[in-house]
């Protein structure tokens, strides 16, 4: 509860107080700025930004690392006033990509190599999936043995029914603070019929909210949590790797994709580079960077490494779901339909409105 | 060289038919193409439009029937299916917005504007928004709670880029096909106007490879179309044909005609030569005259007979009054009369006599006749005008016996055969007479006059209303 208020504190701070920059100077002297804002960790964009830079070694990159609703009130004021901060907007918010794209926010690039992206994962050419991330469940192998499980959601449905064993030991997105926790639970709640069970499962078992995926894995990985719901796959992969207590399951009965959405907004200082960089992702080295290393998967070729990183063998037959980058996903935002669905969200979780 | 170059440069001068025909049916088809263009991007934007507009209709009927009134509040909650629907125009942006019964917004974007007044029955619209053109529709539903009552209207649009898109795809299929059709079309009519135009090129084959000699008439079979071309060719050749056989049988004859005196004369000559009596001499000198009289009328009659052959088809013809051409033919034959010979007398009424025609000939002719008079008819001589019912003559009349009846028939047929000439005429004048009353639409006419005597003369088309 404490958390939830912090974090719904955090929101209502100015908007542009906890930018974390960092800096990667160009390779050879100084040359042009590359600015991306962006929602991704930068220990996992790091040998992205890297290698992009040893393919372009005259652009500086400044990365801004912000939340996902703090990145989109910046971009869409940006785009209202006219005023330049990113060359390049990336949020795996992808209900805000579109909104913001579809208020007109973004330039229209004609790119061979992000022409080449499945249909779903772009829009007007104009907005562009970059990566093929599942939502996942999470679990400590030491406090869950692999027979007990979940495999799909029904399984984890099953576990919740235990009255006291997961209470307090789960976790899961605080949709009220995390744009992408909000995301995946529309999503859920539009494709699934397990949901609203789910919801009140968790509600039971006095589920422990999180603003950012990485507070959910050090749970688990700590053990304070035996298990995560609808965490980032990508982020997941990559603890698991470092910490093999960390067990990643991509449910079997079905798994929303999530591609990171990038765009260059209409009024970016250095459009040339922008668009080189977002190319740069889809290129055979910005794909092998993001399959083997940063382990974000390309759309283009990312779901074989996908299914290789999660040691699942019958890849052919796995219900996958990418998110498609449209406008049908503006649903979710609409002010009425978020209130009510947080509160049907509230209430199911037996949280009351503060 | 010169007929080669000339032969050469015509067909850059003057288009060939086939070309006309060709421009004229490319001039039409391409209006046809523009017609049809026009009409198939009409009926694109038509059908786009339509089909875009039932799923902006679809979106809001979808909306409007989520709208709730719980708590006396009214809420939407926007069924994801809308937006899905409105997705599927695939590269347009989307927008929305719902309107409570005060007029506030509910939800969506609460700058777009619902349709201005006097769209208001037309639920589907165009504005400018969010810098594009965009369409939308908007829906109302009615609510009647306890609390609240009233109209909610759900705004629903997206922009063109789809639609366009479409319209141009029909329109672009359409043009294609009808460019494909017209280029076809072209082509075929092409072939057809030279199909249709063959025959000229036959006709043309045949005049260039026809002998410069050769004017007998063409025997080709063409159209009807052009039948009348090688009819007129045909009776141009003939006229031709005649003109070269008179302008023959003239030369002939004229030497014939005057070889006879010619040789007389030069008979008389030498029998003067070796006569020395002077009342032989005299009389000698008396035929040599008489002769070189008769030769030197022979030689005006020909040279009358070719002039008037040439205007009957060179001169403009004009009206003419027969009282005047009288007055002139007397006032001549009497200036040149022998001082022995009693002058013509005028018979003439009081009403001009009108006829189309030229004054020269019909002059000459009646110059002829009078002299033909003095030549074979008794004295007194009349010239004589006219007006019969639809007909104008003109006349000469004498004493004398005439023409034996059994030659009125032929006369006028020059030279009468091959007869040679006796006395001073030579029959020349009758012809002359004769062509000029047929190149007037005419004929020679001849009878008998009461007082035993004959009259010839030429009848002629009278001219209504002439002016003299």
């Amino acid at each position: 509860m404490i958390r939830l208020i912090l974090v719904l504190a955090a929101l209502m701070a100015p908007v542009f107080a906890s930018a974390d920059d960092y800096d990667f100077p160009a390779v050879l002297g100084p040359g042009r700025t590359l600015v991306i804002g962006s929602t991704t960790d930068i220990e996992i964009i790091r040998p992205v930004i890297e290698a992009f830079q040893s393919a372009y070694p005259t652009v500086a990159v400044r990365y801004r690392e912000e939340t996902t609703r703090v990145l989109y009130a910046q971009a869409e004021e940006a785009c209202r006033q006219g005023a330049v901060r990113d060359d390049v907007v990336l949020s795996s918010a992808m209900d805000l990509q579109v909104k913001l794209v579809n208020d007109g926010c973004a330039v229209t690039l004609s790119r061979p190599g992000l022409n080449a992206l499945p249909d779903y994962a772009q829009w007007r050419s104009q907005l562009f999936g970059l990566t093929y991330e599942p939502s996942v469940i999470v679990y400590n192998r030491t406090l869950i043995s692999p027979r007990e499980a979940p495999r799909d959601h029904f399984d984890l449905l099953d576990l919740l029914r235990d009255p006291e064993r997961f209470r307090g030991r789960i976790g899961t997105y605080d949709i009220e603070s995390s744009g992408l926790g909000y995301l995946f639970a529309t999503l859920d709640d539009q494709r699934s019929s397990t949901w609203g069970r789910l919801i009140e499962g968790m509600g039971r078992n006095d589920v422990r909210l999180y603003c950012c995926t990485s507070e959910i894995l050090d749970g688990v990985a700590e053990g304070r949590l035996l298990l995560g719901y609808n965490v980032l796959g990508s982020y997941a992969f990559a603890r698991a790797r470092e910490n093999p207590d960390l067990a990643v399951v991509v449910p079997s009965d079905y798994a929303l994709v999530l591609s990171r959405a990038a765009f260059v907004p209409a009024d970016a200082a250095n459009k040339a580079d922008a668009a080189a960089f977002l190319e740069f992702t889809q290129t055979q080295a910005g794909r092998r960077i993001l399959n083997e290393q940063a382990l974000l998967f390309s759309p283009l070729d990312g779901r074989e490494h996908m299914f290789r990183e999660a040691g699942i063998e019958d890849a052919e037959s796995r219900s996958i779901r990418p998110v498609a980058l449209r406008p049908a996903l503006m649903a979710g935002l609409d002010t009425m339909k978020r209130r009510l669905f947080l509160k049907q969200w509230r209430d199911s979780l037996g949280i009351g409105a503060d | 060289m010169a007929e080669t170059v000339a032969h050469v440069s015509r067909p850059a001068r003057r288009p060939s038919l086939a070309l006309r025909l060709t421009i004229a049916v490319s001039l039409i088809l391409l209006l046809a193409v523009t017609a049809a263009l026009y009409s198939a991007w009409n009926y694109g934007l038509q059908a786009a439009n339509e089909a875009y507009d039932r799923l902006l209709t679809g979106a809001s009927l979808q909306i409007a029937e989520r709208v709730a009134v719980i708590d006396g509040e009214l809420v939407v909650d926007l069924p994801s299916s809308a937006f899905e629907l409105l997705s599927l125009a695939r590269n347009d942006r989307i927008f929305y917005r719902v309107i409570g019964t005060d007029g506030e917004t509910l939800t969506g974007y609460p700058d777009l504007p619902p349709p201005s007044g006097r769209e208001a029955d037309a639920m589907v619209y165009e504005i400018e928004y969010s810098g594009e053109t965009v369409r939308a529709v908007m829906t109302t539903r009615p609510v009647a709670e306890r609390t609240l009552s009233g109209q909610v209207s759900v705004v629903v649009a997206h922009t063109i880029h789809e639609r366009m898109a479409l319209a141009r795809d029909i329109a672009t299929k359409a043009a294609i096909l009808v460019g494909a059709a017209a280029l076809a079309i072209v082509l075929l009519a092409y072939v057809a106007v030279r199909y249709a135009l063959a025959p000229l090129t036959r006709v043309e084959r045949a005049l260039l490879s026809r002998d410069p000699n050769d004017l007998s008439p063409f025997d080709i079979e063409t159209p009807r179309e052009i039948e009348t071309v090688v009819d007129a060719i045909n009776r141009f050749t003939r006229r031709l044909d005649r003109r070269i056989g008179s302008v023959q049988s003239f030369v002939a004859d004229a030497a014939h005609q005057l070889r006879t005196p010619i040789t007389a004369i030069r008979a008389q000559a030498q029998l003067a030569a070796g006569e020395t009596s002077p009342d032989r001499l005299r009389r000698i000198n008396r035929r040599i005259l008489d002769r070189s009289v008769a030769v030197s009328r022979l030689a005006d009659q020909l040279l009358s007979h070719a002039m008037i052959t040439h205007r009957t088809d060179a001169e403009p013809r004009e009206s003419v009054d027969l009282r005047r051409v009288a007055m002139e033919a007397e006032q001549e034959t009497r200036s040149l009369a022998e001082e022995s010979r009693a002058a013509p007398v005028l018979d003439l009424p009081e009403e001009p006599v009108i006829v189309t025609g030229d004054r020269f000939s019909l002059r000459e002719a009646v110059k002829n006749l009078v002299n033909n008079a003095y030549e074979h008819g008794s004295p007194p001589i009349v010239i004589r005008v006219g007006a019969h019912p639809g007909e104008a003559s003109i006349a000469v009349a004498d004493r004398g016996k005439g023409i034996p009846p059994a030659e009125r028939g032929s006369a006028g047929t020059r030279f009468r055969g091959k007869r040679p000439a006796r006395g001073k005429g030579a029959g020349l004048g009758l012809a002359i007479a004769h062509e000029v009353a047929v190149s007037h639409g005419g004929r020679l006419h001849m009878r008998d006059t009461e007082d035993d005597g004959f009259e010839i003369g030429l009848r002629l088309p009278q001219t209504e209303e002439g002016t003299p």
